[in-house]
């Protein structure tokens, strides 16, 4: 298909570069420097969507950011779908293959476009309120078939296969837009040796300039643009960014900048090239030159493709050398729209007319139109449009100075285009993201900042100037001052700019252009063309009782399209304040909060995901269990080795092979997870006392003791066994998951209430590899490893740790025991963690000894009785409630943490829930964790629970089912039974029992 | 997104790197014992959760692991201030 | 009240829509109330109609300083559950879904409640035994949930990766089948609209400025826009807020206001007909009617009420959605905003008579306000026409804190939402 819309010269398009793309399975022909919607325009394609409600024909209305319609689905392959595309901002390359996004069986011939038209009249704003709730049981139903209909395009189906990365940057001044102000900007900001950042979402550098025939300093502007980038490249202290959208400005002056850098080339772009790079810049100063974007007029069947917004024709002729039509009616309220009629002009085809909302204009862009004999019709506006799938005609008619009725006969113009302008809105996204709330300026109709806390400057377009001169004047003062301000210059000499100035006639506010009849009777007057939003639909809202602007925007769903409303909003907002009676400017405006234009989530996710979502943490000995079948569990960022599965085994039969290794033999556990905290100063011991409930002053050198600790509440929420390893010096454990919440509590304590206490503390956890061998063959093995510590059950009694040699390396060595069997826990240098226990097991072999996982070591411990805190405990439990009273020291002389907290009213209550073991009736089954209990299953639901299973195993050394749970008053209740209740309708019964179910005098730990 | 100056470090860092520990100058009873329930639970859990000039501690918890104390605003959410444990700042801030 | 039905519209549409009654009104505000509501948002508006519509009381006001549900009614996720794992929670969120259930049908405003179910993921063993103990007690308290392994889950939702490719691999689920999701914006009108048809006035634009109390009583509210309103009883009902509020009266609660962030996607063609949430990778996600993705942060750690956030937050929540579900990685988030929550020690509300005699205040319902929005206007409604605590609030009193008789729901309720 021939690109009968492009001009045989002029654009920045490359004609020696042709390329070829898909549109809805059809090939056509473009050029380098395309994007997709001005290739599409090139061919004279008119309909590249389905509106989101009413499935009316679209087409394309703008050339950037604000395009409303023109929403594709891009992709080649299925991994590399993208959504939403908007074909203005999507530069075309060599295969790309694009599909509109809505359309049954296709967007030239839309089933839905019947039912919109027929049921359009029923489907108001707010409809489905009314609606779809007789008979309630339908609601399901009718929801599939909305939600059916709903959507754009669709996501891949698959993991996606690029790369995305993040940037983190700090700079003097960061300016947003490269337009002429922008450009200024960093030129004057970067003459001074400031670090700058220039970003801009365009392909190039350049913006309104690239399609503009102004001169500057006596030359094309685009032979400006073009030295001040090279300028700019030269300097390695500036950064420029094309193809990168600012889409946030967070607090304290920090920008994230979206920036594709393969989009461009798409499909095509080189296997591991980063697809998309998210800045996250801190900057000193922050000059927005975001520039202004233009605002369409209402008028009835406003949405018929062909109707296109004034500076967008513009865009597509001097820049892209497409004209998207042949006829042109342009409809405007300002001057700057004449440009338009000129540059229509220039191809050859026709203008039929200029329809200019005011009653009279003299500025030179309207001269020169009149110069070119092109009609020109006053005090006039486009009310109407003839036309389905293109314009035909538009229906002009005259106007009254106030522009709130028609006046005189209608006139009939034959075009297929129509251009409108209704005069410039400010980009003030950004300056909003941080709270600040934009104001109305009737001077320059339209929105501009308002205050902020940010190191912010604005110029240009932003402030409602339009002017070159005054942009480019703005632009650079505001690079100086930025620069300045963060240290830099003052620079002597500034260059001069030398600009025409354009005269411009006043611009009149309009916005709805009035039909013959009232808004509600009228023809569909579009405000938001993606989400079909119409001044009818507003005015109804407002009749409803939907005066807020912010009710108005979700009662129509108003700016709540992928364009945000960029489009669409201020006419919204006018079209509200117009009905209501109100001015623009009491009527408000809503907030613009990130993004500007949508981002990849894969952008911001970057390359934390997967492996990298958050860091994994092994021990010294991983590679050994790894070699070793070990399956592993995740505790906090831990990798702890699970259980040691032989092949062919069960779960349970691992479990209880490596259980009983323990109680007959010896097993090695890899402990190294556990927290290790390092407290040394002479205030240490005092310093323990009050953070541990229990008592530490008489915890002399070579002993240890096992700890809880409490909130202030009085709740347990950690414990450890630390040791005294000289007089002023101690070693703490802590639970894996716990350790680095204690160390920060306990600093927190030291720092804010007792800085008095000479304390130190640091988290040796990564130091020390721990392996712990248990069972009653630990000592004999121990003691083929070590000639220096004296292993004499009087001499190194339970409870002790003594420092010496294992396997020929400085090791302490410490016997605790949390199986119940005689253990020592081994911990030398992590360098050495994997040597050392591969000795243990080359020499434990006689023994056959055997590594266990945590699963072993929690059957191992609840067979004891000992408590896993997080697992037996939640944040609701006192010592006492754990039956642990005996690891609180009540008469210790520092009100401990947690004393008062387990004093007060509740925590001390009777019938409070408390720690105990229990047992199955039937010693084969293993009640389920998490398992409620009640007195009698038979009462009618809600029943009145008494306490969960927080563990629950089998235990092969006893030969039966163990658990230990919650039971309110349970310490009280030993031998009762209860019941509980299972999601199958079964119920267990169990008997109420101490929670140490296996050697309860501690004689296997004493041998 | 806040940048704070850490006192301790010297410099302004991400806020990535720290964490707030909530109201500042919460000091723990000397005797708690001689404490209410309802003045203990005064102590723990309730608050000024002040809308304006917000005296709030911090933690440096990826840097020097230090507390410190910051005026905030919490409705602009700039910084006023930043000043060590145990001293007062010397003037007061305007509150907004 | 102007019944809606389809063929209302339908008789409407032949006039143009120009006949349609305005759904509340403006009324200038008497000079006294029986009661009068601080802040209508959605909780304050259902209180509202069920003090007229189950207490006969309708001399009552709701003040609003901005407007009628413009607060976390509009800023939040639109996730409603009721699988809370202590008794006292429980039974509160499962009388707001018994009344979801039947709330379109009541208020005659389709408030799009869609019972699509909601899955709690689990990523560890310790989450598998919370789950369970999650399940078993709402199972006896007559709640429905279930747990299911990571195969069914997979079938259930083809988007999530169940496989063992993620740094925290999908051990299983529960799912609450009768939790869903509803229209966020229509649960405030349609309440609102309710509740001025029985006669209630609701005044936006008119904020609080000061409480008014003699002898320890509170006897009316001072406004910016009306200066005093009289009124016997006062209740507050005010997310965001409510310090500020109590401040006025001359207390404290145990309540902080911290940011709390969402987001959602570009529409994108239905891939997820149900709510996905893991606690543990810190992550939520639904779709809704229109095609978004809607999904829900992390909340900051700091008091903020400028209703937003930090984009760290927003960094987190990404890329635990994409560690969920891979395929989504090349769909755009499209807008990102902020609410204030108030949030409670124990991750519970607060319902409570104050130490102001008459005044009484709803709040500290952190993130998780949205789902018991008909259960707390029930609830503070009945509180409000008694005059003291309902016997579903009881536990909910603000004194809880001093007693230690708290709620604990950091579990059930955590990033969750």
């Amino acid at each position: 298909m021939s690109q009968t819309n492009r001009l045989s010269s002029g654009g920045l398009i490359d004609r020696r570069k042709p390329l070829s793309f898909q549109y809805n399975g059809k090939q056509y022909q473009g050029y380098e420097g395309d994007t997709l919607a001005s290739a599409l325009l090139a061919n004279g394609v008119d309909i590249i969507g389905r509106s989101f409600k009413y499935s009316r024909p679209r087409g394309i209305v703008a050339a950037g950011a604000e395009e409303p319609n023109a929403v594709m689905q891009i992709g080649a392959s299925e991994a590399t779908q993208i959504p939403n595309v908007r074909a203005t901002q999507q530069a075309l390359y060599e295969g790309l293959v694009s599909s509109a996004t809505n359309g049954w069986p296709n967007v030239d011939f839309d089933v839905m476009s019947y039912v919109g038209k027929i049921g359009g009249k029923m489907m108001p704003p707010g409809f489905y309120y009314k609606t779809f709730m007789w008979p309630q049981t339908m609601w399901p139903t009718y929801e599939k078939y909305i939600r059916k209909a709903a959507g754009l395009g669709r996501s891949s189906t698959m993991k996606d296969p690029d790369q995305y990365d993040t940037l983190n940057h700090h700079c003097d001044v960061m300016i947003v837009g490269a337009g002429p102000t922008g450009l200024a900007a960093a030129r004057a900001a970067a003459a001074t040796g400031a670090r700058v950042i220039i970003a801009d979402e365009q392909e190039m550098f350049g913006g309104s300039l690239l399609s503009s025939r102004e001169l500057i300093n006596g030359k094309p502007a685009i032979d400006w643009v073009r030295t001040v980038v090279d300028e700019l490249s030269a300097n390695p202290d500036v950064v420029m960014l094309p193809r990168s959208t600012v889409n946030g400005y967070h607090d304290h002056n920090f920008v994230t900048i979206h920036e594709r850098r393969a989009d461009h080339i798409g499909d095509r772009a080189p296997v591991g090239m980063t697809r998309q790079r998210m800045h996250r810049v801190r900057a000193h100063w922050v000059v927005l030159a975001t520039g202004a974007q233009e605002r369409p007029l209402v008028f009835a069947h406003n949405d018929v493709p062909g109707v296109m917004l004034a500076s967008a024709v513009t865009t597509y002729i001097e820049r892209f050398g497409v004209v998207p039509g042949n006829e042109l009616v342009l409809m405007t309220s300002n001057d700057d729209a004449y440009l338009t009629a000129l540059s229509w002009a220039s191809t050859g085809r026709k203008v039929v007319a200029v329809v200019d909302s005011r009653a009279k204009a003299d500025g030179d862009l309207v001269k020169q139109v009149i110069d070119k004999g092109i009609r020109v019709i006053f005090g006039s506006a486009v009310y109407d449009v003839d036309g389905g799938t293109r314009v035909k005609a538009a229906r002009i008619s005259g106007l009254t100075a106030d522009g709130k009725k028609l006046t005189g006969k209608s006139e009939t113009l034959s075009c297929d285009t129509i251009a409108s302008s209704g005069g410039w809105s400010p980009v003030v996204h950004l300056s909003c993201h941080t709270g600040s709330r934009p104001v109305w300026d009737d001077n320059i109709i339209g929105f501009v900042p308002g205050e902020t806390q940010q190191k912010q400057l604005i110029a240009g377009g932003i402030r409602g100037h339009y002017d070159l001169l005054d942009c480019l004047t703005e632009g650079m003062n505001c690079g100086y001052v930025a620069a300045e301000r963060s240290g830099y210059g003052p620079v002597g000499k500034r260059p001069e700019y030398k600009v025409a100035r354009i005269r411009r006639s006043p611009a009149m506010p309009l916005f709805l252009v009035p039909h013959l009849k009232p808004i509600s009777q009228a023809p569909k007057q579009f405000v938001d063309l993606q989400n079909d939003v119409t001044s009818a639909g507003i005015e109804l809202a407002t009749r409803e009782g939907f005066e807020s602007i912010e009710h108005v925007k979700r009662y129509t769903a108003m700016g709540f399209g992928t364009d945000q409303g960029k489009l669409g909003n201020i006419n919204g907002m006018a079209i509200t304040a117009q009905v209501l009676g109100k001015s623009i400017a009491e009527t408000g405006t809503t907030v613009f909060r990130p993004n500007y234009t949508p981002i990849t989530f894969g952008a911001i996710a970057g390359r934390n995901c997967g492996e990298l979502f958050d860091a994994k943490r092994y021990s010294a000995m991983q590679p050994w269990h790894e070699e070793n079948g070990a399956l592993f569990e995740d505790v906090g960022q831990w990798k702890r080795p699970w259980y040691f599965p032989k092949s062919g085994e069960t779960m349970q039969q691992s479990l209880n092979r490596e259980v009983l290794a323990v109680r007959n033999s010896v097993g090695i556990l890899d402990a190294s997870t556990l927290g290790k905290i390092d407290i040394q100063g002479k205030d240490a011991r005092e310093f323990l006392a009050r953070v541990y409930t229990n008592a530490w002053a008489k915890l002399g050198v070579g002993k240890c003791r096992y700890g809880l600790m409490c909130k202030e509440d009085g709740m347990v929420f950690d414990d450890g066994v630390t040791s005294c390893l000289a007089e002023n010096h101690f070693l703490m454990t802590t639970t894996t998951g716990g350790a680095a919440r204690v160390l920060e509590w306990l600093e927190l304590y030291h720092q804010t209430e007792w800085p008095e206490l000479e304390v130190y503390m640091t988290s040796v956890t990564d130091h020390w590899a721990t392996m712990t061998i248990s069972g009653p063959n630990s000592r004999k093995l121990l003691a083929q490893l070590t000639d220096d510590i004296d292993l004499d059950k009087d001499t190194f009694k339970f409870m002790d740790w003594r420092p010496g040699t294992v396997a020929g390396v400085p090791a302490r060595v410490f016997r605790i025991s949390f199986t119940g069997e005689l253990s020592y826990e081994i911990n030398v240098s992590a360098n050495h963690g994997l040597q050392v226990w591969k000795k243990l097991m080359e020499v434990g072999k006689q023994y056959d000894i055997t590594p266990y996982g945590t699963e072993t070591m929690h059957v191992l411990r609840a067979e004891k009785g000992f408590i896993i805190v997080g697992q037996d405990t939640d944040s609701t439990l006192t010592p006492y409630d754990l039956g642990m009273g005996w690891a609180v020291a009540p008469t210790k002389p520092f009100s401990f943490i947690g004393k008062r907290g387990m004093a007060r009213e509740d925590a001390v209550k009777p019938n409070r829930k408390q720690l105990v073991g229990l047992m199955a009736k039937k010693p084969d089954v293993v009640i389920p964790e998490g398992s409620q209990a009640v007195a009698n299953p038979n009462q009618p639901i809600p029943m009145t629970m008494l306490g969960h299973i927080t563990s629950s195993y089998y235990s092969a050394t006893l030969g039966r089912s163990i658990a230990m749970g919650l039971i309110r008053g349970g310490l009280d209740r030993m031998g009762e039974t209860v019941y509980y209740p299972q999601a199958d309708g079964s119920v267990i019964e169990a008997e109420i029992c101490s929670p140490v179910f296996y050697d309860p005098k501690g004689d296997r730990q004493n041998v | 997104m806040l940048h704070i100056f850490c006192p301790h470090c010297g410099e302004y860092r991400e806020e990535e790197e720290f964490r707030c520990k909530g109201q500042a100058h919460i000091a723990r009873p000397l005797d708690p014992e001689a404490c209410s329930d309802e003045e203990w639970g005064h102590f723990m859990f309730f608050r000024q959760n002040t809308r304006g000039q917000h005296r709030e501690l911090w933690v440096h918890s990826t840097g020097c692991r230090k507390h410190f104390n910051v005026i905030r605003n919490t409705v602009t959410y700039e910084i006023e201030k930043v000043y060590l444990v145990g001293t007062k700042p010397e003037t007061e801030g305007a509150a907004s | 009240m102007e019944k809606y039905s389809a063929l209302g519209l339908l008789k409407h549409s032949l006039s143009n829509h120009e006949n349609w009654p305005r759904l509340w009104h403006n009324p200038t505000p008497k000079k006294k109330y029986d009661i009068i509501i601080v802040g209508g948002g959605g909780h304050g508006l259902a209180t509202a109609y069920y003090l007229a519509k189950n207490h006969g009381i309708t001399n009552v006001a709701v003040l609003e300083k901005g407007w009628l549900g413009g607060g976390n009614t509009a800023r939040n996720t639109t996730i409603v559950r009721s699988n809370y794992l202590w008794d006292e929670s429980a039974r509160l969120y499962e009388h707001a879904l018994k009344l979801w259930e039947g709330l379109s049908q009541d208020l005659n405003y389709n408030v799009m409640f869609s019972q699509r179910g909601v899955y709690h993921l689990c990523h560890t063993l310790q989450d598998i035994r919370d789950n369970e103990r999650l399940v078993s007690a709402n199972r006896l308290n007559g709640i429905d949930n279930e747990m299911i392994d990571a195969e069914q889950l997979q079938r259930e939702i083809p988007l999530l990766d169940c496989s063992r490719n993620t740094r925290f691999p999908v051990l299983g689920a529960s799912v609450q089948r009768r939790a869903g999701n509803a229209r966020h914006d229509a649960v405030a009108w349609g309440y609102a609209r309710a509740a001025a048809a029985l006669g209630v006035d609701l005044i936006q634009q008119c904020e609080v400025v000061d409480m008014v109390i003699e002898n320890g009583a509170i006897t009316g509210v001072k406004t910016r826009q009306h200066g005093v309103i009289k009124a016997d009883r006062v209740g507050c009902v005010a997310a965001g807020n409510s310090g500020v509020l109590a401040k006025m009266a001359g207390f404290e609660l145990p309540v902080e206001s911290h940011p709390l962030q969402a987001l959602v996607s570009e529409p994108i063609k239905p891939v997820l007909d149900t709510v996905v949430m893991s606690n543990h990778v810190h992550g939520y996600m639904s779709q809704s009617d229109k095609g978004d993705l809607v999904i829900g942060a992390g909340i900051d750690s700091w008091v903020g009420y400028g209703q937003r956030g930090s984009y760290s937050i927003i960094e987190h929540t990404i890329q635990a959605i994409v560690e969920m579900f891979p395929a989504v990685s090349r769909v755009r988030m499209n807008r990102q905003w902020g609410g204030i929550v108030d949030t409670c020690p124990d991750a519970c509300p607060i319902i409570t008579a104050t130490p102001v005699r008459n005044l009484f205040f709803n709040c500290g319902w952190g993130t998780g306000g949205f789902k018991a929005t008909p259960g707390s206007g029930h609830v503070f409604a009945e509180t409000l026409a008694l005059g003291k605590a309902a016997p579903l609030a009881e536990p909910f009193s603000m004194f809880r804190f001093h007693s230690g008789a708290l709620i604990d729901e950091h579990g059930a309720a955590a990033v969750a939402h």
